[in-house]
């Protein structure tokens, strides 16, 4: 019976690859995930935090001292400012927190550089006044200017501004009220926009927690911050961005992560996963932006699709013969015959006639059959990337996987070996739409993408966001 | 009566939450930073439509230890107790006057204890009588932040069961409005003796975040009742009527009588 709930949590695990980190991904309060010499880094409440290599697979192993709450961090030139909380809020005490903060040139703990400076107090909060001071963020926008806000459901939202040169309060500052009844805010800045994100709902309460993060705007720093409808969030709006999913409850503490010009992530928390005994775990999703809005995007869920180039809008085939499909010409006669259900074209229709060794593709208008339809699969034990896992892409039915090449081309091969060429990084894009990388190309070390060179001729090639050829739509089918 | 001749009594436009430039942080927490006694026979309700001018009783320890308790049947329940004479009813309390209530008893927060170590073993608590007094006022803001209203007047700050009323008065019947409320957490809001809306959970105060069914606000005395419950965390409620469109109903006035 043991063996057999084994097999189930195991089971579960790799099920759970679309929805939350592999590894032992742990943590409550997550701060903005941070790079550091090919590894990623987030610090979580009580001290400590996770890292990963890839960032798909987590584990614990960072290091913050002072204990405390809510930490977050930021890279300023080549060194690495954390923030945290010395209290940890109270609700039936009293409120007096401290927002710290302090430098490190690595976050990697075993590092001959690793050493954090004596933390300087930024901002704090007294006994009973409307504001507990914890739950830091950090933001610098384009013109360097270094923005912290902290606070909880006890009040007032607050920011600061900070000497990006120190990590201490800038002398003169005044902290400014931008929101009320959030948690773990943060603030982003975004094409002359600063977005106020917080945290509303129920905190801590394991799969009944109603964690959910909304955002406001503002053209200043100093807000108003206004949602969707014109609601100021100092009277309580918000526009969500996420909330709970099917098997993950209580979404809280965003942090931003830009991949590079158009591949954005968002770091958080699900106080709750279903899977892991409803631990709190750390989650990665892609950043959609919708008329000046961010949303959380997907990660990819397994299934089967069509893959469209945003070129032309052609679907990735085979390049084998196509097969007229049953029901011959018609144009307008015949209309008197009865009507039937015609069958669509199956696989064992056409492909006992498909070459048995590699064979090319191309893209061409969508027909819905079986050359054009594609399994797309994560491979659990294939590691990932910042946000998602690697994945398998083979012709429906079939073990015929999609592969780079040499020369950086495209080919299909008979049968899905893991070799590193078959195993696709999909990263949604800000505008929803996605770039297919491969893991790695035979004879190439660049990161290329699925391109659209031609109409009719997929190849790889380098990714540029604003070039629709280097884009492409997954569409369950 | 014409809304310009109440101007003169009025005080309360003037401290909104800014929707411009920066709200300073202000570490201060007394009482008239966010109520004052009201003043005047009449109020106008805010630029924004607010209804600024209530009566509240002193808050009724009702202790919770979670605001996830806070279900729409156990709202029904403990809001169907009658706490005081009058309660839901046309006439309403005085200003100063006192009631008094059977509570089940919270020792008042140490707030040099930093963050309590709760058990989860059930708590039992005392019944005490407590002596309750109904205050008129004005907020300065748009919402009526009951936690500081508890706070400064009180032992009691979580835990707790605020009453508020208020009369909305008319010169001519207004249909097809809505009584729109924000509370923290939980509340339940009655028109003229009729449930108007119930907003069930941990609620963050939310201005709109829930509303009435259409209404019509009769020509003369309407009476609006509301009950708020919390356990940790800082109650306050923001209430006004909208109407079809979403705009603000502003041809009112706001009295305790």
């Amino acid at each position: 019976m043991k063996h057999h709930l084994l097999l189930a949590g195991l089971g579960a695990l790799i099920g759970l690859s679309a929805a939350a980190q592999v590894g032992a991904p742990y943590i409550h309060d997550p701060s903005t995930i941070m790079e550091c010499d090919g590894k990623y880094y987030t610090f979580g409440t009580g001290g400590g935090g996770l890292i990963s290599a890839d960032g798909w697979v987590w584990n614990g192993g960072a290091v913050r001292p002072g204990g405390g709450a809510a930490p977050d961090a930021i890279k300023i030139g080549d060194r690495y400012l954390v923030g945290y909380s010395s209290t940890g809020g109270g609700l039936g005490g009293g409120h007096a927190g401290r927002i710290l903060t302090m430098w490190n040139k690595t976050l990697d703990p075993n590092s001959p550089d690793f050493a954090f400076s004596e933390p300087v107090e930024v901002a704090h909060s007294e006994m009973d006044e409307d504001c507990d001071a914890i739950d830091v963020g950090f933001l610098m926008d384009d013109d360097g200017r270094l923005f912290c806000t902290y606070g909880t459901y006890f009040g007032n939202i607050r920011m600061v501004e900070l000497d990006p040169a120190t990590g201490g309060r800038l002398p003169g500052n005044k902290a400014v009220d931008v929101a009320i009844d959030c948690e773990a805010s943060t603030m982003m800045y975004r094409d002359g926009w600063y977005y106020l994100l917080g945290t509303h709902g129920t905190c801590c309460d394991g799969v009944n927690s109603t964690y959910n993060i909304v955002v406001g705007r503002s053209r200043k720093p100093t807000g108003p911050f206004l949602d969707n409808v014109g609601r100021d969030m100092l009277r309580g709006g918000g526009k969500m961005v996420i909330a709970a999913e099917e098997r993950i409850f209580g979404a809280g503490h965003f942090g931003r992560f830009i991949v590079e010009p158009g591949v954005e992530k968002m770091s958080l928390h699900f106080e709750a996963d279903l899977d892991r005994s409803g631990r709190s775990v750390l989650a990665i999703r892609p950043i959609l932006w919708k008329d000046g809005w961010p949303e959380a995007g997907e990660l990819l869920k397994d299934g089967n699709y069509k893959i469209l180039s945003r070129r032309r809008g052609y679907a990735l085939e085979l390049a084998v013969d196509f097969v007229r499909a049953q029901g011959g010409m018609r144009f307008w006669g015949r209309q008197d015959e009865p009507l039937v259900v015609l069958e669509g074209q199956k696989l064992e229709d056409v492909s006992a006639d498909w070459p048995e060794g590699d064979i090319p593709v191309r893209a061409n208008d969508y027909m819905a059959r079986p050359h054009q339809k594609w399994t797309i699969e994560a491979v659990p034990e294939a590691g990932g990337y910042l946000g998602g896992p690697y994945y398998k892409i083979v012709i429906e039915g079939t073990g015929r996987a999609l592969a780079a090449a040499e020369g950086a081309e495209l080919v299909t091969v008979p049968a899905f070996t893991g070799a590193p060429e078959q195993l696709w990084q999909i990263d949604q894009l800000i505008d929803g739409t996605y770039r297919i990388m491969p893991k790695s190309i035979p004879g190439c070390g660049e990161r290329l993408c699925l391109y659209s060179v031609a109409d009719s001729t997929p190849t790889l090639s380098k990714f540029d966001f604003e070039n629709d050829n280097a884009k492409w739509d997954l569409k369950l089918h | 009566m014409a809304l310009t001749a109440l101007a003169g009594s009025l005080t309360l436009l003037a401290q909104a939450p800014s929707t411009g430039g920066p709200v300073y942080s202000d570490s201060s927490t007394n009482l008239e930073k966010y109520l004052v006694p009201a003043s005047g026979e009449e109020a106008a309700p805010d630029a924004d439509g607010f209804l600024r001018r209530w009566l509240l009783l002193d808050p009724i320890s009702k202790p919770n230890r979670s605001n996830t308790v806070f279900t729409d049947s156990y709202l029904r329940e403990v809001f169907a107790v009658p706490y005081f004479r009058g309660q839901l009813g046309d006439v309403l309390p005085k200003d100063g006057s006192k009631i008094k209530v059977t509570v089940e008893y919270q020792p008042p927060v140490d707030l040099s204890g930093g963050r309590p170590m709760w058990s989860n073993e059930p708590v039992v608590y005392e019944k005490k009588v407590r002596k309750l007094q109904w205050h008129a006022f004005d907020s300065q803001r748009f919402n009526v932040k009951l936690f500081r209203f508890a706070t400064n007047l009180t032992e009691d700050r979580y835990g707790v069961i605020f009453w508020a009323v208020t009369v909305v008065n008319c010169e001519e019947d207004i249909p097809n409005v809505r009584l729109a409320v924000g509370s923290n957490s939980a509340s339940m809001w009655w028109v003229n003796g009729e449930e108007a809306l119930i907003l069930s959970g941990d609620r963050r105060m939310v201005a709109d975040d829930g509303a009435s069914r259409r209404l019509t606000l009769k020509k003369g005395r309407n009476v609006i009742w509301g009950a708020v419950i919390n356990g940790p965390g800082m109650s306050d409620f923001c209430a006004r009527f909208i109407d079809e469109d979403g705009h603000p109903v502003r041809n009112i006035t706001l009295s305790t009588k």
